[in-house]
């Protein structure tokens, strides 16, 4: 039997490589098992909501998304009032917060000093950190007061006597209601929507801003014809990031959009959302009532893993046109 | 012609830029008034009382919210202890296993997704699958609720650290002899721990906050009480029923609880940058 330099004799260097091939090999599927608790969870979520919500899915068939009706009484239910207020207060969400959210990318990484850059970023990312429940205090005795004085009545005046959309902005003031629930909506979604546009705006190579520049375009010029198509997907993407994110919000909804299960013309009368329906009927729900809710869940989980996934693959898209050019 | 011209870009070029600095002025003044109202608020309602007593009957005076922080303490710790070594491991195989793999891919893709996921949907799956089988609410069902909402947040964070960690550093211990996992655990991820704890504050931090997933699962207790088989009080569902209740000594409660949750999070979340800047940024 021979031995080697170390001192070891072969057999026993055998031994440590063939005990440690097996450490690795249990390493890798420790490893790979953890990993797999993700996936698991998502087909668990997915099969638990469809096994609990079949009752409802079986009697109402797909007519369940149109159904105009919410009758605990003589279990009667569909789906239209809650997706339509998720719907139109993430709208109302959309169209407040992608303008601001905009606004302050493009403050973050074209106007800004330096120095400030920092902090500024870190007090938009401490405005996504606050707890939704803290927004839906906010929005109900704060801000809800507030825009019943002087938001609603100033809308009502304006907007509110325009053809057409006039109607939308009709009826009592009292602050509460599914526009009140888009404004609060608008501002947890906003730094999201910002992070990861001041993220793709940052991507743009320097020398397409400086050629830019250096051909005369103004700042603004700049952002509107050089940074904003070069980024694009990624802007999309972000606003899509921000829409899941609306979609899904349960707490601030459930404080400031009334709790009302009907259909309204106006903007300003009280609706709910899938979410905030959740929140208020799941605790006391039994029987057919809660496998209805259970429907509720996973149609919400559904759009959102759509809307989300949407947003992933976008902003996936140009990060990896960034790769490519660097 | 050209004067004109000029003038008008000029002008576009002022109010775009006001119109962005009035956006960030207004997302500041956002999150100060926020920060304002609960300091105004919260600080009526701080009091000893506040940490030493339990949730008050319906329309009585004083009480504090002491089972309720308590309660949140337990779940959200457990939650962390669970949730790291999950979310850790995981994310090693991403980072270290995960670039020919599929099922890497679709993980990390999912992840992504979860991270974003409607947190009130974990809560119904909660129940469905532990709430309605034991027939009781629970500590643990809340624990599991918001370990769910944890471990993608750790993962990601530990995946994206790991990637930034030279190759160079993980050859040298190859070349060392040294077997795959001892590389990984003893150098790649000691280079890469400052990431890892602030994706674990962040993730602290992230749960904290969450009333969603505990409305059905943890749900409250009025009394109390540190038996995780049993409904368990915790700070966000107690801040959600007191705060849409008539009372005001609720709503007062309320508000102290709202500004506890907040600098808790607020903390947590500077905490994590001041740390990870300081000792993550010289590498």
């Amino acid at each position: 039997m021979s031995t080697s330099d170390s001192g070891l004799l072969d057999q026993q260097r055998l031994e440590v490589v063939r005990r440690q091939r097996l450490q690795d090999f249990l390493f890798h599927k420790v490893t790979l098992s953890f990993s797999l608790i993700v996936l698991v969870a998502l087909v668990g979520i997915l099969l638990s909501l469809l096994v609990s919500a079949w009752p409802t899915f079986k009697k109402f068939g797909i007519e369940f998304l149109w159904r105009v009706e919410w009758d605990i009484v003589n279990d009667e239910f569909g789906a239209a009032i809650a997706i339509f207020g998720t719907l139109v207060s993430s709208g109302i969400a959309l169209l407040i917060a992608v303008p601001l959210s905009f606004g302050i990318a493009l403050f973050l990484t074209e106007t800004c000093p330096v120095w400030l850059r920092r902090p500024l970023g870190t007090a938009v990312e401490l405005l996504a950190a606050v707890p939704s429940i803290i927004y839906g205090m906010f929005g109900l005795f704060i801000f809800a007061p507030l825009f019943a004085e002087y938001g609603q009545p100033a809308l009502q005046s304006t907007l509110g006597q325009m053809p057409l959309i006039g109607p939308l902005f009709g009826g009592a003031t009292n602050g509460i209601g599914i526009f009140a629930a888009g404004l609060v909506l608008a501002f947890m979604i906003l730094p999201f929507i910002a992070a990861v546009m001041r993220d793709v705006f940052e991507i743009v190579p320097p020398i397409l801003r400086e050629s830019a520049y250096g051909v005369g375009c103004t700042t603004w010029e700049v952002v509107r014809y050089v940074v904003l198509p070069y980024t694009q997907q990624g802007v999309i993407g972000g606003v899509m990031l921000g829409l899941g994110r609306a979609l899904g919000e349960t707490m601030a909804v459930t404080f400031v959009i009334g709790n009302s299960q009907r259909i309204s013309s106006s903007l300003f009368a009280p609706g709910s959302s899938i979410a905030s329906t959740l929140a208020n009927e799941f605790g006391e729900a039994a029987d057919f009532h809660l496998s209805t809710l259970y429907a509720l869940g996973f149609l919400l989980f559904v759009i959102t893993f759509f809307v989300l996934a949407l947003a992933k693959i976008l902003i996936i898209r140009t990060e990896r046109a960034k790769g490519a050019k660097t | 012609m050209n004067e004109k011209l000029y003038r008008r870009r000029v002008r576009a070029n002022v109010i775009g830029l006001t119109l962005s600095m009035t956006a960030m002025a207004l997302g500041l003044f956002v999150l100060l008034w926020i920060l304002f109202i609960l300091f105004k608020n919260g600080v009526a309602a701080l009091d000893w009382n506040l940490f030493t007593q339990s949730t008050p009957a319906p329309g009585s005076e004083g009480g504090g919210l002491a089972n309720a922080i308590v309660g949140s303490l337990l779940i959200v710790g457990i939650s962390t202890l669970f949730s790291t070594p999950i979310g850790i491991l995981a994310g090693i195989y991403l980072a270290e296993f995960g670039d020919r793999s599929k099922i890497a891919q679709v993980t990390r893709f999912v992840t992504d997704i979860m991270l974003s996921a409607p947190s009130i949907v974990l809560g119904l799956f909660v129940y469905a699958i532990i709430v309605a089988q034991t027939k009781q609410f629970s500590g643990w069902a809340g624990t599991v609720a918001l370990s769910l909402i944890a471990i993608p947040v750790v993962l990601r964070t530990t995946e994206n650290m790991l990637r930034l960690v030279p190759g160079s550093l993980r050859e040298a211990a190859f070349a060392l002899g040294a077997p795959q996992w001892k590389v990984t655990i003893m150098v790649t991820l000691r280079a890469a721990q400052s990431g890892v704890v602030t994706g674990v504050l962040l993730a602290v931090a992230r749960i904290s906050g969450e009333t969603a997933p505990l409305l059905f699962t943890a749900l409250n207790n009025q009394f109390f009480s540190v038996d995780m088989e049993k409904p368990m009080a915790n700070l966000p569902v107690v801040i959600f029923q007191f705060a849409m209740s008539p009372y005001d000594n609720w709503v007062r409660l309320a508000w102290g609880g709202a500004l506890l949750i907040t600098l808790a999070v607020l903390t947590l979340n500077i905490i994590a940058r001041v740390y990870f800047r300081d000792r993550g940024g010289q590498r």
